[in-house]
């Protein structure tokens, strides 16, 4: 499989040959930067045409089709139609609090993106710690949405950030032991670690029963985590009207609109990592010839691959439930979903403890 | 009608009697609460109907009662000739539903009801001069010009009791300072149009809902009184726009039936095939809608497919999707269009597996049982003392259905179910719209290949005049029964025109049943009662 080691090594090289190796190491941390804001927006762009094409689906429609071939650019010109947009200015609403919100959300999902494993070499940083950092720096998002609506000085948008905080806060619980199972399972947190670990088999087939069950609880929590239906409470639109981000107007509010979509991503790649061998290709023990064509294809395809289908299960979550009550889903989440993975958690251990696993 | 005069007799010897088409007695204000009380205790349980009237010299109600038992009617005239301060009696502690028709009354007239809780304006801002219903209301636009500044919420409210022999006013708080009042609409994406709900929050749970009409009440009724009876057909569609051919069509049967006029066959099948057709649409909009507040917006686009079937059929006939102006005095004014029969009959082959779908994709769906389940409970007592008609209501066990009880044109030859549950809450005012469909189904399945041939439309004079007298008409319309009430001097227009909307009923128990619900409670009630705001300002 190709690494991209090759690449950023050879780059570091050249870079650290022609000037001093501050500069170098601050030259790469722009370019690395940029990289990422563009595959940022790309993506963004990307999953708003994408979503809209698979619930037109689901709807019996067409979904875009004006906008360049088969729609393709209707994001693009959504982008800009946002850009352009205007603020619109509020009373009464604590300037500073209420610019900085959509910017803490951004940044949360911003700095998860740099922990995710993109492909064979291709990660920004990676230390010991990678997933436990990662769920550190999303809960940064949570901050960005009770700070909305908090700010907003509007009735229904503090009612949302409420529901949000409630919410995000106890669904993290069942995220974090979902991905505690994993790490038992793998002996690591580090990114690189966990998907060299799923080399010859993905976790979900090595851990059989406790790893599909920690992974559909991550998905329903992770699909809480991102505030997309049918956990949608802290913007349902039928009841709050658009929730926390009601006052939001222009390109803040496109920032809350691509955190979602992003962290939908986040959600997704780290399914990804955890439970289907992150860029590792599918490898099955014994079938060489097999494993041989799967590693011809690159490994930045294989991770955003997997992340891009499991969102399709996340959106086509959206597209089909209602939406929960407040009570209904805290209810669901500690009477439900914290127990069985209490138990899972168990579970996995005495698979693991008595090698029980593939 | 003996037996109504015994009634009434035994209480108030001096009640005046006259021929009419329902029963009807004079009686006067003293005696009318007692009045109520013995024809409540008589079998009238339902209120159907309050209609303020200003006959000149005298301010007051006609007020029709019904009897759920044998659905007879009886209607109560109660008058005041005080027209500097006119007050009457208040039954709103004997029907519920008199709270907000008496509110109405009182906006219109300005007749103060004794021992009514809350004596406020209803439809009109509350800084409104005159009462524009009045036969000397003056309509000079300086007095009442278009006010540019917002109303201040009425936030203190009067009620009228009586102490002592004298009446004295009393001064209520709607609600109190420090309480965590949300406004929910007028401009709400689950309010269904411009309706608002000032909701008292206590974290999720409300506490109480005042709620604000109003803001799309465009006196439909008052400008009927100035427009002759051929005008005025069109402003019916204008008001429940859902059930826009139902609301014509009451309207030109109580015309019909006051002038007599025999409605050839064929307009009587065109006219019930419509109206099935047009519960259809309204129903198919109703099951997108309320998935979409219950926040399954698929659902919405599953209905809206179905019903652009139906929409297309109306388009064919009646040259419009919307507001048709379809029914007119003596039949229809169009005959079917050539493609009608073949497209009813698609419709009513794809409907059953598309209900099928909507039940796959929504009625077994754990979380959605889970939202509707045991929300709202009206019990059938409360339906019938809110008057909470039609679907809404059948799904409290109260068999309503106008086209049952008291059956026009050719529905009493027809064979179909009037559906009723006894769940009383969210989920089976849902599924009880969806099995209407079927019925409807099942009517319009008889019905496509027995249409007579004949005129659609009867010949009636040119210049349409009713004799003196006044008529009450009532069908179901898709959320309940439509009541017409014309009152006539002999003119070319009418002296007093009432369209009883069922609509307006549903919105005065949303209060009584939100009260300890969540917010998210409130959006799943409103869209299962399915109220049309055009319909409940009008």
């Amino acid at each position: 499989m190709f690494d991209f080691r090759i690449v950023t090594e050879w780059l570091d090289n050249l870079l650290n040959g022609v000037m001093p190796a501050w500069l170098a190491t601050t030259l790469e941390c722009v370019l690395i930067g940029v990289g990422l804001l563009t595959v940022y927006a790309l993506l963004a762009l990307f999953y708003i045409y994408y979503e809209r094409k698979l619930c037109g689906a689901f709807q019996c429609r067409l979904g875009p089709n004006r906008v360049g071939p088969l729609g393709l650019l209707q994001s693009f010109a959504d982008m800009f139609k946002i850009l352009i947009k205007e603020l619109i200015p509020i009373n009464h609403v604590d300037n500073f609090l209420f610019g900085l919100a959509p910017y803490l959300v951004v940044a949360a999902s911003f700095a998860s993106f740099a922990v995710l494993p993109w492909g064979n070499g291709l990660q920004i940083v990676d230390f010991n710690i990678g997933v436990f950092f990662l769920m550190a720096v999303s809960s940064i998002g949570v901050l960005g949405i009770l700070l909305a609506g908090w700010s907003s000085n509007n009735k229904f948008t503090l009612i949302g950030a409420l529901r949000s905080g409630a919410q995000m806060i106890s669904y993290e619980l069942s995220i974090g032991l979902s991905i505690m199972t994993v790490v038992l399972l793998a002996g690591t947190m580090s990114v690189s670690g966990l998907v060299a670990g799923q080399k010859d088999l993905w976790f979900i087939f090595q851990g059989h029963i406790p790893a599909v069950i920690a992974f559909l609880v991550y998905i329903v929590a992770g699909t809480a985590e991102t505030n997309r239906g049918p956990f949608d409470l802290p913007e349902a639109e039928s009841e709050l009207t658009a929730g926390y981000h009601t006052e939001y107007s222009g390109i803040h509010f496109g920032y809350f609109y691509l955190a979602e979509y992003l962290n939908m991503f986040i959600v997704s790649g780290v399914a990804t990592l955890l439970f289907f061998g992150g860029w590792m290709p599918l490898h099955i023990p014994g079938l060489d010839g097999f494993n041989a064509v799967m590693d011809y294809i690159p490994s930045v395809i294989w991770f955003v691959g997997k992340a891009v289908l499991l969102s399709a299960v996340i959106i086509w979550f959206k597209w089909t439930f209602p939406r929960l009550r407040i009570d209904q889903l805290m209810a669901f989440e500690w009477k439900y979903l914290l127990p069985i993975n209490l138990f899972n958690l168990v579970l996995m251990l005495i698979v693991v403890a008595f090698g029980l696993h593939f | 009608m003996v037996n109504i005069q015994e009634i009434i007799g035994k209480v108030c010897p001096e009640a005046v009697f006259e021929e009419n088409e329902v029963a009807f007695a004079i009686v006067p204000d003293a005696k009318w609460h007692e009045v109520a009380v013995a024809l409540k205790n008589a079998g009238y349980d339902c209120l159907t109907a309050v209609v303020g009237e200003d006959w000149g010299e005298e301010l007051g109600c006609t007020y029709y009662l019904k009897s759920t038992a044998d659905n007879s009617l009886v209607s109560v005239k109660v008058a005041t000739t005080d027209r500097e301060n006119p007050m009457l009696h208040s039954v709103s502690d004997l029907w519920k539903t008199a709270i907000f028709e008496e509110r109405e009354v009182f906006d219109f007239y300005g007749i103060k009801f004794i021992n009514h809780p809350d004596m406020r304006r209803l439809f009109l801002r509350n800084d409104w001069v005159g009462f524009p219903f009045r036969k000397d209301y003056d309509e000079n636009p300086e007095i009442n010009p278009v006010r540019l500044y917002h109303e201040k919420p009425d936030d203190v409210t009067s009620t009228y009791v009586e102490e002592d022999g004298k009446v004295v006013e009393k001064k209520v708080n709607v609600f109190n300072p420090g309480d965590f009042v949300v406004n929910i609409g007028p401009q709400h994406p689950a309010t269904h149009g411009v309706m608002r709900f000032r909701t008292h929050l206590d974290g999720e749970e409300i506490k109480k809902i005042d709620v604000v009409c109003g803001y799309i009440h465009r006196g439909v009724e008052k400008l009927c009184e100035k427009d002759t009876y051929p005008q005025t057909i069109h402003f019916t569609d204008r008001l429940d726009y859902l059930a826009a051919l139902m609301n014509e069509h009451c309207l030109c049967l109580c015309i019909e039936k006051a002038m007599g006029i025999e409605v050839p066959a064929r307009a009587k099948v065109i006219r019930v095939m419509m109206d099935e057709l047009m519960r259809i649409n309204s129903h198919l909009l109703y099951f997108g809608t309320f998935c979409m507040d219950l926040g399954a917006t698929t659902a919405l686009f599953y209905g809206l497919r179905e019903r652009e079937k139906v929409l297309d059929i109306f388009e064919e006939t009646c040259g419009a999707r919307m507001t048709f102006n379809y029914n007119v005095i003596g039949g229809v004014r169009f005959d079917l269009h050539e493609n009608f029969v073949k497209r009813v009959k698609e419709l009513i082959e794809i409907m059953p597996s598309r209900l099928k779908e909507y039940h796959t994709l929504v009625s077994g769906n754990v979380i959605a049982k889970n939202r509707m389940k045991n929300i709202g409970i009206i019990t059938r007592e409360e339906a019938i003392n809110y008057n909470i008609t039609g679907p809404s209501g059948r799904a409290s066990n109260w068999a309503n259905d106008i086209r049952k009880t008291n059956p026009y044109e050719v529905y009493a030859d027809l064979d179909f179910e009037q559906v009723t549950m006894e769940g009383c809450d969210t989920y089976d005012r849902y599924i009880l719209r969806l099995k209407e469909i079927e019925q409807s189904i099942k009517i319009l399945a008889q019905l496509v290949d027995n249409i007579p041939e004949g005129d659609y439309c009867a010949k009636v004079p040119k210049v349409i005049k009713l004799p003196k007298g006044h008529w009450f008409q009532e069908v179901e319309s898709s959320r309940g029964a439509f009541g017409v009430y014309i009152d006539s001097d002999g003119g070319k227009t009418p002296y007093r025109m009432k369209f009883n909307s069922p609509g307006f009923h549903l919105v005065g128990i949303i209060d009584k049943i939100t009260r300890g619900e969540k917010i998210a409670d409130l959006i799943a009630i409103g869209g299962s009662l399915d109220y049309v705001v055009p319909d409940i300002d009008r």
